[in-house]
């Protein structure tokens, strides 16, 4: 198990690392003109001086040679600094810290309408012995997959801020102002879930261990919750730390639609505006969620699945000693 | 005054009440009056305290029957005549939530394939449990009773392993632990649904003698599914043969085995391996040419567990041995005793640790991959499972006639020809060529197999336990095939076998492993005759179906 874990920690920071050093070429190292971006953005018209330029350049570091300039940023990164934002003259990290929370609390409650939503249909779909309803059921999560969030989110708006009243159309003040972009963005996610699971779930049920069950004479709801969710559960568990891992992405589209204060506005913003240090602090700020949240998933999963922690070389010999 | 004093009759007697009924019973998959029948009016009781079984091959509906009489049928299937009737209850029609009332109580099941009846991610100490709460056992005594009925089942260690998941366990442990789930429920009929065709021989015939203890014990009724016939003659009290959805023949054991009356049971009989009969090819004049040589052959696998401590493991050791050409060498061993593992460093596919492995003069292990490669189109390997070893995808065409693609063998029109012809060989029709897999017996499957090994002329086959997945009948066919074709193309064996019955009728020399050690080797027929060892005595005390040799000499 401490091995196991060693293992996957390590993983995760050598992700992060990576994620960051892709970043940095890719925004620093190519062949553009960070300085003429950063006038650009500074309101400047007209041909910048040669003086202008190099005490942009040695203000920024841009001078250095190119691997100094990493070897900067990553210690700077270390350290939870990724510079000032050129487009709004604060600091990277306290903008994130700024947004951070509002999209936290959308992501937490659009999870646990994801879970709900998505598991309790697969549930439903797997359980029901009503062969139309059954069926129907099983088809209703590729409606949800295909509809777009911003299409979704409009129709809410108009249904229930509008029509009905019920809840705000815009704004991030409250609980209620939560309820229409967290629905916004479960609906997709809960259809990928509900497929995901619904497939395990049929798959484990017909596994000889649940006829050893039954044979027991385990009533179903029994046999579908303590034997069959768990075995089902798996696959379905590393989709949903890809759902929660791509919250960023998610979340540009429902914070714009719902005007809503957060990362993924910010990082609209950020993109239109060319501020490339925010730009980094974003990207370094969602490759680190993903790679917690898929970390927290691996070390959930020997708790669901004992064989995982079984070490590789007797795993595969395993199949041998059965052979033999 | 005198006392006087009656004790009970504790032996049942047959005027008792069955435990189950079935009369009559049809069972049908597909849409309502289209159905194709699986099960056609069968009818057979199980008294108390009684052994029946029920014998046939794949596909004669016994496993149909077994689980008709669970409710258990699969998706689909439906009783479409008939009656069964389960403890004096009739439950022909009942609903999940009714027959859930008789299962545990009255009927407990003892599953086909331990391996995978487990659930792998529950301790196998909670899976008792809930059969034991079933009873409504109260909750501070369920410990114990699960600990209790797994040492009843046979399990050793039985606190250990409550708290340890399938995965860690043995085949025949796993198969314990299933019986222990069946008896939890203190049920009045185990149904066996061929409880030990997915194991060695000798966990085989624990498992069954202690099934047969247990069943004696307690009183309670066994039905017992088996392809065997082996196997029924031994165990039951009473024998019935299905073929085709249908009972052909039905008696005393001992009667059946002296005098079928049905052509189909004569079949089987014929069919099951057994010590007396001999299928083995006119014996090759003793040459000294060596075709195969294993040389000191070590192999260790070592093995991460826990913070970093390293295991050990010598699977096999110093093991020593000739194939001469156009012979067969048998390695016979349990689970475990290295027998696969020096197949596959026969192959190339592992190397020793220590040792050398010599084709015809060269040395496997030490050769690069080209020369291995020129190697491989001298000795093929057959797999265990023919379900596992075709790609569902391939027609039997492209599964035969990708090795000479694969070494760019002749053209299109003469690979068909050439296919056409292996498939001559191993008796399938030029029919079959465009079929997949997923439309072949199992057997034909093997065929399909053996053809495709054949295909690049080799000289050498390596058979890993090419029948063990197989019915009894259909290995039979399968290993008259093997021998046929060794007489006809000069072919060398290396037949592994957990199965001495197998290995007698084709094997010229046997080696037996134990613990990655040959501990006996020589002429099949010495070591059959004069066995030394104390496992070899156990090997062929573990062949079924001795009683029905005995009976027939």
């Amino acid at each position: 198990m401490v091995q196991y874990t060693a293992r996957r920690v390590a993983q995760a920071i050598a992700v992060l690392w990576a994620a960051y050093t892709v970043t940095f070429v890719v925004l620093y190292a190519l062949p553009s003109d960070p300085v003429s971006i950063l006038l650009n953005q500074a309101g400047g018209t007209g041909r910048p001086s040669a003086d202008q330029v190099a005490k942009i350049q040695a203000a920024y570091g841009f001078d250095d040679p190119i691997v100094v300039q990493y070897w900067h940023h990553l210690v700077d990164a270390f350290q939870l600094d990724f510079g000032q934002s050129v487009s709004r003259g604060q600091s990277v990290t306290s903008l994130l810290a700024e947004n951070l929370p509002p999209t936290i609390a959308l992501t937490a409650v659009a999870l646990v309408l994801t879970t709900l939503i998505g598991g309790g249909l697969a549930f439903l779909a797997t359980y029901v012995g009503w062969r139309p309803l059954r069926s129907f059921l099983h088809r209703l999560p590729a409606v949800g997959v295909s509809f777009p969030t911003f299409w979704v989110g409009l129709l809410l708006i108009q249904l229930f801020s509008f029509s009905l009243g019920w809840f705000p159309a815009t704004g991030s003040g409250g609980v209620s102002s939560l309820v229409l972009p967290a629905l916004t963005m479960s609906l997709p996610t809960s259809g990928i879930l509900a497929q995901v699971l619904i497939r395990g779930l049929d798959d484990t049920l017909d596994q000889a261990h649940i006829a050893t069950a039954r044979a027991k004479g385990l009533s179903r709801l029994t046999i579908h919750t303590k034997h069959a969710l768990k075995n089902a559960s798996l696959p379905a568990l590393t989709i949903l730390g890809v759902l929660v891992g791509a919250t960023v992405t998610n979340a540009v589209v429902a914070e714009t639609v719902f005007s809503r204060l957060g990362i993924g506005r910010l990082a609209q913003q950020a993109v239109l505006a060319q501020d490339i240090p925010l730009v980094q602090g974003i990207v370094v700020l969602a490759a680190g969620v993903f790679v917690v949240v898929n970390l927290v998933v691996d070390l959930i999963y020997p708790l669901l699945d004992p064989r995982v922690l079984q070490p590789t070389s007797s795993r595969s010999l395993a199949p041998l000693e059965v052979a033999a | 005054m005198a006392l006087t004093f009656t004790p009970a009759p504790v032996v049942a007697t047959p005027t008792d009440h069955p435990v189950l009924e079935i009369d009559d019973l049809s069972v049908g998959f597909g849409p309502k009056g289209r159905e194709r029948r699986v099960v056609e009016n069968l009818t057979l009781s199980v008294r108390p305290g009684q052994v029946v079984a029920l014998v046939g091959e794949s596909g004669s509906g016994k496993s149909t029957t077994a689980h008709a009489a669970l409710g258990l049928l699969p998706a689909g299937g439906r009783i479409v005549g008939g009656r069964i009737t389960l403890g004096g209850h009739d439950v022909t029609h009942a609903d999940d939530k009714a027959f859930r009332h008789h299962r545990g109580p009255v009927v407990g099941l003892v599953p086909q394939d331990p391996m995978v009846a487990l659930n792998p991610t529950m301790r196998v100490g909670e899976q008792v449990a809930e059969a034991v709460r079933r009873r409504g056992v109260p909750k501070r005594s369920v410990e114990v009773e699960v600990v209790e009925v797994l040492e009843r089942a046979g399990v050793d260690n039985p606190v250990v392993k409550a708290r340890q998941y399938p995965h860690e366990l043995s085949g025949g442990q796993r198969q314990r632990v299933l019986i222990a789930i069946a008896l939890a429920g203190k049920p009045k009929l185990l149904v066996a649904d061929e409880p030990t065709s997915a194991l060695d021989a000798t966990v085989q015939r624990r498992i069954l003698d202690h099934l047969d203890r247990l069943v004696a014990d307690n009183g309670t009724s066994l039905l017992l599914i088996t392809h065997d016939l082996g196997v029924a003659v031994d165990r039951a009290d009473h024998l019935v043969v299905m073929s085709q959805g249908r009972i052909v023949e039905q008696g005393k054991p001992a009667q059946i085995a002296e005098s079928p009356q049905h052509e189909y049971t004569q079949r089987l009989l014929d069919a099951a391996p057994g010590l007396g009969r001999v299928r083995r090819p006119a014996p090759v004049p003793p040459v000294d040419d060596v075709v195969l040589r294993f040389d000191g052959v070590s192999k260790e696998f070592t093995s991460r567990s826990g913070l970093g401590s390293r295991s050990r493991a010598r699977v096999l050791d110093d093991v020593t041995l000739d194939v001469h050409r156009g012979r067969t060498l048998a390695l016979v061993g349990e689970s475990g005793s290295g027998k696969t593992t020096a197949l596959r460093i026969a192959m190339g596919l592992e190397r020793p640790t220590s040792g050398r492995v010599l084709f015809d003069g060269v040395d496997v292990a030490s050769s690069d991959r080209r020369s291995l490669r020129a190697l491989r189109r001298r000795f093929q390997f057959v797999h265990q499972n023919p379900f596992a070893a075709l790609d569902p995808k391939f027609s039997v065409r492209d599964l035969v006639a990708e090795p000479l693609e694969s070494f760019r063998i002749g053209d299109r029109a003469s690979r068909t020809t050439t296919v056409s012809k292996l498939l001559d060989q191993v008796a399938l029709p030029a029919s079959y060529l465009g079929r997949r897999p997923a439309e072949l017996s199992g057997g034909q499957r093997q065929r399909v197999a053996i053809a495709r090994a054949l295909a690049l002329e080799p000289e050498l086959l390596l058979l890993d336990e090419p029948v063990s997945a197989l019915d009894v009948s259909v290995q039979a066919q399968i290993l008259d095939l093997l021998v046929d074709l060794q007489s006809e193309l000069g072919l060398t064996y290396v037949l592994v076998s957990h199965d001495l019955a197998v290995v007698a009728e084709v094997s010229h020399q046997l080696a037996v492993l134990d613990g990655g050690r040959i501990v006996e080797s020589g002429p099949t027929q010495q070591v059959f005759d004069h066995p030394e060892h104390a496992l070899t005595r156990a090997l062929l005390a573990a062949v079924p179906g001795l009683s029905l040799k005995e009976a027939g000499a």
